[in-house]
């Protein structure tokens, strides 16, 4: 009697936990077969262990080329969407303006569009420009999705904002330039870096926009896209699970080093 | 990044402190981040728009002649693509739902210092490229592998070939392998809101709800159900928009009995060529997306959230 009990106080535990392996359970495949030495071209079956792809992780043509393409897309379209997004983000929290409804619109509209939608309608507003495309234009299309998502992240942190901090910091003679440095943009930065990382993530795993729109440059995701259809090289796992490790390593760094600042700060 | 599930549909407009530094600061503001959206956002819909009721070929360029045939032609030729995108794309918002709650449920209420840890492991997949974790379903499906074994020995397989899911002892390239990648891919676009939903809400609700002699099944089904509508409600439109117009699982995952729109335009816009008909199709599927969000906004009585 008391185990049907148990199951039933913590049966939703149960079921959330297997959500959760349902949703690590492709990561770990992943990870197994960045070990895997397969027969064919193809990665899927597993053969025998093997330590070559780790050890040669740019051994396949190309795919560390992709690599940097992503990595360097990522780091502008990040620069660029957080610039562009935190200015907007001031701007609808700090001020009133007219057609304000029509900005918000217009900010909200990429977040609930399909991406499929918005890759086809700026092929054709490039086909029609009679655009190059390729590494510039998969840019512009990189900074135009991210920014919606940049703008809700620093709206919230604006919008939290204590607006006597800066009143007090003006009282104390300091210029408008001044406490904008001095306060609001240290007050705002957790808010800025969310939106920099949520950019720079969305950008370097983006597929169907840049898939449209890359004429005949090879980001990571697109080299996937190929390697399904030619053969999987165990190299993609490798840098599967180190991009998963690195992720893990970096938030547990940052939770860490927050956690000690709050105990000094305590 | 639990910024982007919680900020899209629910970012409340709050009363503005009417502060007025420099009249033209907002506008100045405000103009490079227009701009960029209008032309690179707005301007492309209208492109395409007009592209869709132009006729011609692509040696001799193509003209607006206001050939609205395209859109029926494309109706008819692909109704049966829409129907799936929808057919797969509810389904997968369903079955997130009911995937997505307890969990979430788990890290609000029931996780105590485990939170952060698997809150982490919620977000962390997303940085192993989802082209690559949908490749690992072909392995985790493969045809004869343990859990297609599973299946088939607790008659799973039975139940969905009688449905229409699966077909004999296979489930990679079937509607099933279809709709398993296209939940498994937007599930954390369903937990991240909910979460954020059911964590605002107050427990002393749930000690006053025990306190009036309520069994915990009544107590969620009277308040904490309610007062998690507004994660609901952003949880299954941020799955059910992008799985609509989702081409990548069908094709990883499918065969060509499993096509979606997103597929149909995919190749129309990148191997066919064909311009106009590609055009009226991606205009229909973000017309019918903004309908249905819409219809379904309203009736859940939440507008003041978008």
């Amino acid at each position: 009697m008391t185990v049907v009990n148990w199951l039933k106080r913590n049966l939703v535990v149960i079921a959330g936990l297997l959500t959760l392996s349902y949703l690590l359970l492709p990561n770990v495949i992943v990870t197994i077969f960045s070990f895997n030495n397969p027969k064919g071209r193809f990665n899927y079956e597993w053969q025998e262990f093997s330590t070559a792809a780790w050890k040669d992780p740019c051994g396949v043509s190309d795919m560390c080329g992709s690599l940097s393409v992503s990595l360097q897309l990522a780091f502008w379209a990040t620069i660029g969407a957080t610039l562009l997004g935190t200015m907007i983000a001031f701007a609808l929290v700090r001020y009133r303006f007219r057609a304000r409804g029509a900005v918000n619109s217009l900010i909200f509209l990429p977040m609930a569009m399909p991406e499929v939608v918005m890759a086809a309608s700026l092929l054709t507003l490039f086909l029609n420009l009679g655009a190059q495309l390729g590494f510039w234009t998969i840019l512009i299309a990189h900074i135009m999705f991210c920014l919606s998502f940049v703008v809700t992240a620093v709206k919230a942190r604006v919008m939290s904002m204590d607006p006597r901090l800066e009143q007090a910091a003006q009282d104390l003679y300091a210029g408008p330039v001044q406490t904008f440095i001095r306060v609001t943009l240290p007050i705002a930065a957790p808010g800025i870096a969310a939106g920099a990382l949520l950019a720079f993530a969305l950008s370097f795993d983006d597929f169907i926009i840049t898939n449209f729109n890359a004429g005949s440059t090879v980001t990571f995701p697109m080299f996937v896209w190929g390697s399904a259809q030619r053969g999987t090289p165990v190299q993609i796992n490798v840098i599967g699970t180190a991009m998963f490790v690195i992720a893990v390593l970096f938030v547990l760094a940052s939770m860490v080093i927050s956690n000690r600042r709050n105990k000094q700060k305590a | 990044m639990a910024t982007v599930t919680e900020a899209p549909p629910l970012a409340p407009e709050q009363p503005k402190p009417p502060r007025k530094r420099g009249r033209w600061t907002p506008y100045w503001l405000l103009l490079p981040g227009i701009l960029w959206l209008l032309i690179f956002f707005a301007m492309p819909m209208i492109y395409q728009a007009s592209t869709s009721v132009q006729t011609g070929s692509l040696e001799e360029g193509y003209k607006v002649t206001w050939h609205f045939a395209t859109y029926w032609d494309a109706l008819s030729e692909y109704y049966p693509q829409f129907l799936r995108s929808v057919l797969y794309a509810g389904s997968a918002t369903i079955l997130c739902l009911l995937l997505g709650y307890p969990l979430a449920y788990l890290i609000a209420f029931r996780a105590g210092r485990w939170r952060n840890l698997i809150m982490i492991l919620v977000i962390a997949p997303f940085f192993t490229s989802f082209l690559i974790r949908t490749l690992a379903w072909k392995t985790i499906l493969a045809d004869g592998g343990p859990v297609v074994g599973a299946l088939n020995t607790l008659h799973v397989l039975d139940v969905t070939t009688w449905l229409g899911m699966t077909e004999g002892d296979r489930v990679l390239a079937t509607p099933l392998a279809v709709v398993c990648g296209l939940t498994y891919n937007f599930l954390p676009f369903m937990v991240l809101p909910l979460y954020t939903s059911l964590e605002r809400i107050d427990p002393r609700l749930h000690e006053a709800a025990n306190d009036l002699y309520a069994k915990p099944t009544t107590v969620f089904r009277r308040v904490t159900f309610p007062l998690s509508m507004p994660g609901v409600v952003s949880g299954t439109l941020l799955t059910f928009i992008p799985a609509a117009g989702d081409y990548v699982n069908a094709d990883l995952l499918g065969s060509t009995d499993t096509r979606m729109v997103g597929n149909v335009i995919q190749t129309q816009f990148l191997r066919i060529l064909d311009y106009p008909t590609a055009a009226a199709l991606s205009f229909i599927l973000m017309a019918a997306i903004l309908v249905m969000v819409t219809v379904y906004i309203r009736r859940s009585g939440t507008e003041d959230l978008v």
